[in-house]
């Protein structure tokens, strides 16, 4: 499907999107005019879209530096009388979190969605928090889409519940819905207006008012009542976000004589359904869309009847809580089975395998009970104490099923992994080959080294042989730890950083470091792009978030400026001048800055470079190349090295490296 | 009373009626999610309901990239184990990793041509060969289809169009739910018009193949 589809103002017509792009979707469809994200997956597909179809949709675009600007120029575009979107990955609401916070105080006049997208088993992120507790922690209503449809349709709600009740709204996906597929049926889009000829975007109006705008202690005080009272009109609202889907009547409590009902939301709803109508077991399920203020009422209403509910949702048990304290304000006597009992696993995402799992679980355990009291009175508390008697066995979780067959199980235990990899010709790879090689050349020994990594395509440098992540924590994070590490040990101490993330968040712990005399070597792999989400622009560059035209940020010059003596940009493909800097940066006497500036083999319209060949003649088999190098494109067939010339990328690393001088361009 | 837990977990033939589930799996930059895309507008065309799910981000490295596509009355697009209909493999060892989500009347569409991991040579296994678990699937899998893709692609014209060879082999198995002409509507809408004829003859290239296998 070409991209401009998602502008068509065709209502009726169905597009297969993927939750993100139906996200911007919603966006066109609620007439947004101001968008801004930092980019992370899985919502890192919303950006791309948006950046190729902003003008044409009306909508201001921009790449923001980190998460905490593209947050505060949505709440500007807001209280501007705009509607403005922002969109991150979990962690990306860590970073944004400080501003986040106040934006529930001050309000918004015009809409503003703040989208965050979960990754329960960790997909792509450093851990698995559940943002739900963002909601909580600011007072900010969530919505919940369990599919691309939903999505669509939740941004446009969102946006008329932001300007109804003056709030932010977030809308929280997880990777299975950014990243389902499905059909999408399209609505109106909302003509926008007030369009200039020069500026494609409408254009909003701040009013004054510091008494709103200003959170100083005096209106703050003012603000959190204001947000208490908010709080409690959103809980009253009427939502058609939550719904019961029945059981046929036919099949309601055949397989046991509870009463059972499940309530769940987002990506663990789709489960929940599947598996109890493919196996018709027979229970209503509360889906929750609008899932915070929690609808107390809807909930009591439909589990007030029940022997039994169980709680479906992943990562923590947030809605399960919700419900004990339900039950315990009501003293209804109902049990509660989910992740706190041992129902359903307490880490990692759901499928419908798990479901199915624990259903049966519950139906062996309610049999075994019922066989035991030989056909007289029996109590789900029998059923709830058997689940609560097993202890919570974290080790249980996410097994791979093995087959049934010897054979089959074998051969899958004799695979080879395969890990994802620095592509060939990436220039990370031969600044790492360099790192290690002017470390061995100075014979420190690798223990005595410690790399401080960061987040993009070069934390793949922690798999053998480069083995140059050793410490992580989050974006911008290996300058702060390097310097931490030069104060806490005598360590050598190397940090790595690329461009997009010392934009995002390196430029001030280097300023601290400086200040504070640390001593290790920064290198920025400058590889003039966002790479590990697809290739994203960034203030290194000379075209933003429209694809327009912008000044480009140098980083050496913000080195140079911050004092620091060692700063030199390399092009680390020339492997001697890389391994010569990088003695010398150890040697030095303090912090030692080395840009390694060479563009991401990926980047669109990269000038070809021809491959390389082997000469058989000269090559005496001594496997560098192939163990310490370790491109993609080199490979061993039949006792013989061979580079693929297809996979090449002819950046003559491997050439400059073979003492043989067995590496040639191929003719 | 309760019932059995066997007479409970049975399925509900109303709700399972006309669905089918494909599993696709693959190295990153084989053409997996733009296939599976194609697949699911088939669909579409045939006014069928179909769900999706696939990997983006880190592993498309050169990592392992696998999509599901579920057909019918399914909210979920995670496909339960030991229950696609069919899986198409674009690279040999995936679909033996992937063998959880096969029954022994799954369809197997296998690519013969490996992709071998880059750091083989420090790891301690080692890749395994081709031939002996195609023989392995056939002894243990009612409908495997190996075919060199990769071979019937370059014969097509361009080595890229693999993916669609795969496609057209897919279409090829009656089971398959989505008409032939309809997959290439659907291949028309997706991908640029220059390599439409390269296509359709890569398209028609895998089917052709596994008739004659059938
Ligand atoms: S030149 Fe050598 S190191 Fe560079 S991509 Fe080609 S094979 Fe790999
Ligand atoms: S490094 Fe040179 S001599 Fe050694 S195996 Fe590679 S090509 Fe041959």
């Amino acid at each position: 499907m070409p991209l401009e589809d998602l502008l068509i103002n065709k209502p009726k017509k169905k597009l297969f999107l993927l939750g993100n792009e139906a996200a911007v979707r919603g966006a066109i469809e609620a007439g947004v005019s101001i968008a801004a994200t930092y980019p992370g997956t899985p919502s890192s597909e919303i950006g791309d879209v948006l950046h190729y179809l902003a003008k044409d949709a009306n909508i201001y675009f921009e790449f923001s530096v980190n998460e905490k600007v593209a947050m505060e120029v949505a709440a500007t575009a807001a209280v501007s009388g705009l509607r403005s979107f922002t969109f991150m990955k979990h962690v990306g609401l860590n970073v944004a979190s400080d501003s986040f916070m106040t934006t529930a105080y001050n309000g918004v006049n015009g809409g503003m969605v703040i989208l965050t997208a979960d990754d329960p088993s960790m997909f792509s992120s450093q851990n698995e928090q559940d943002n739900r507790h963002y909601g909580r922690l600011a007072k900010i209503p969530i919505l919940e889409p369990s599919n691309p449809q939903e999505i669509k349709d939740m941004m446009v709600y969102g946006f008329e519940l932001s300007e109804k009740f003056k709030t932010p709204v977030i809308i929280r996906t997880s990777t299975r819905i950014s990243h389902m597929r499905g059909i999408v049926e399209l609505n109106e889009i909302k003509a926008s207006n007030n369009i200039n000829e020069n500026i494609h975007w409408k254009k909003g109006f701040f009013k004054k008012n510091p008494k709103q705008w200003v959170p100083v202690p005096g209106n703050a005080a003012e603000m959190h009542k204001n947000l208490a009272l908010k709080f409690e009109n959103i809980k009253k609202i009427n939502t058609k976000l939550n719904k019961i889907y029945s059981a046929p009547k036919a099949t309601k409590n055949k397989n046991s004589k509870f009463k059972l009902g499940i309530v769940s939301s987002g990506s663990s709803f789709n489960y929940a359904y599947d598996t109890i109508n493919k196996y018709d077991l027979g229970i209503d399920i509360l889906k929750l869309g609008f899932t915070y203020p929690f609808p107390e009422k809807e909930v009591l209403n439909f589990i007030k009847d029940l022997d039994g509910v169980f709680i479906v949702e992943e990562v923590d048990p947030i809605v399960e809580k919700e419900i004990l304290s339900i039950i315990g304000k009501n003293q209804l006597k109902i049990s509660v089975f989910g992740k706190l009992n041992n129902v359903f696993p307490m880490i990692y995402e759901f499928n419908p395998d798990i479901l199915l799992n624990s259903f049966k679980k519950f139906y062996k355990i309610a049999k075994k009970e019922n066989e035991k009291v030989n056909g007289g009175k029996n109590n789900i508390n029998d059923i709830y104490d058997e689940f609560s008697k097993e202890e919570i066995n974290i080790n249980e979780y996410n097994q791979n099923t093995k087959l049934e067959n010897t054979q089959l199980n074998n051969l899958i235990e004799s695979l080879p992994n395969r890990h994802p990899t620095l592509c060939p010709g990436c220039p990370h790879r031969t600044s790492y080959f360099a790192v290690k090689k002017s470390i061995e050349e100075l014979e420190i020994s690798e223990d005595n080294v410690i790399f401080a990594s960061d987040i993009g395509c070069y934390t793949l440098g922690i798999s053998p042989p480069y083995q140059t992540a050793d410490y992580l924590l989050s974006m911008g994070s290996s300058i702060g730890n390097g310097g931490g590490f030069s104060k806490a040990t005598n360590q050598t101490v190397m940090s790595f950083i690329g461009d997009s993330t010392f934009f995002h968040s390196g430029i001030s712990p280097l300023i601290n470091c400086i200040h504070n005399k640390n001593k290790f070597v920064l290198t920025i792999l400058d590889n003039r792009t966002t790479a590990m989400t697809g290739g994203q622009s960034n203030p290194g560059l000379n075209v933003d978030g429209m694809g327009d035209p912008a000044p480009e940020i140098s980083i050496e010059k913000i080195a140079i400026s911050l004092g620091i003596k060692f700063v030199k940009t390399i092009n680390p493909l020339n492997l001697k001048k890389t391994i010569e800097t990088y003695k010398e940066a150890i040697k030095y006497d303090g912090i030692s800055v080395i840009i390694a500036k060479s563009p991401c083999i990926l980047i669109k319209g990269l000038k070809k470079r021809k491959p390389m060949e082997i000469d058989y003649n000269k090559c005496n088999k001594c496997l560098e190349c192939l163990k310490f190098l370790a491109c993609p494109a080199i490979s061993m067939k039949n006792d013989e090295i061979i580079i693929d010339s297809l996979s090449c990328k002819g950046c003559t690393t491997c050439r400059q490296m073979c003492k043989e001088k067995a590496i040639k361009i191929k003719r | 009373m309760i019932n059995m837990i066997e007479d409970i977990f049975s399925k509900n033939p109303e709700f399972c009626k006309d669905s089918y589930t494909i599993y696709i799996c693959g190295v990153g930059g084989q053409g997996i999610i733009k296939t599976s895309t194609i697949i699911g507008n088939g669909a579409i065309n045939e006014e069928k309901n179909v769900v999706m799910s696939e990997v983006h981000g880190m592993s498309q490295r050169g990592g392992i990239v696998s999509t599901e596509l579920k057909i019918g009355n399914y909210k979920s697009s995670l496909i339960e184990e030991f229950s696609s209909d069919m899986i198409i493999g674009f690279e040999p060892i995936e679909v033996v990793r992937n063998l959880n989500k096969a029954n022994k009347d799954t369809k197997i569409i296998i690519n013969t041509q490996p992709i071998i991991p880059s750091n083989i040579s420090s790891q301690k296994n080692s890749y395994p060969d081709i031939n002996e678990v195609i023989a392995i699937l056939r002894e243990n899998y009612n409908y495997v289809y190996p075919i060199d893709g990769s071979q019937l692609a370059k014969e097509s014209g361009n080595i890229l169009t693999l993916n669609m060879v795969l496609l057209g082999a897919a279409t090829a198995d009656e089971t398959f739910p989505i008409s032939k002409d309809n997959i290439i509507i659907a291949m028309q809408n997706n991908l640029k018009a220059n390599f439409y004829d390269i296509n359709a003859e890569a398209i028609e290239k895998g089917y052709e193949k596994v008739k004659s296998l059938q």
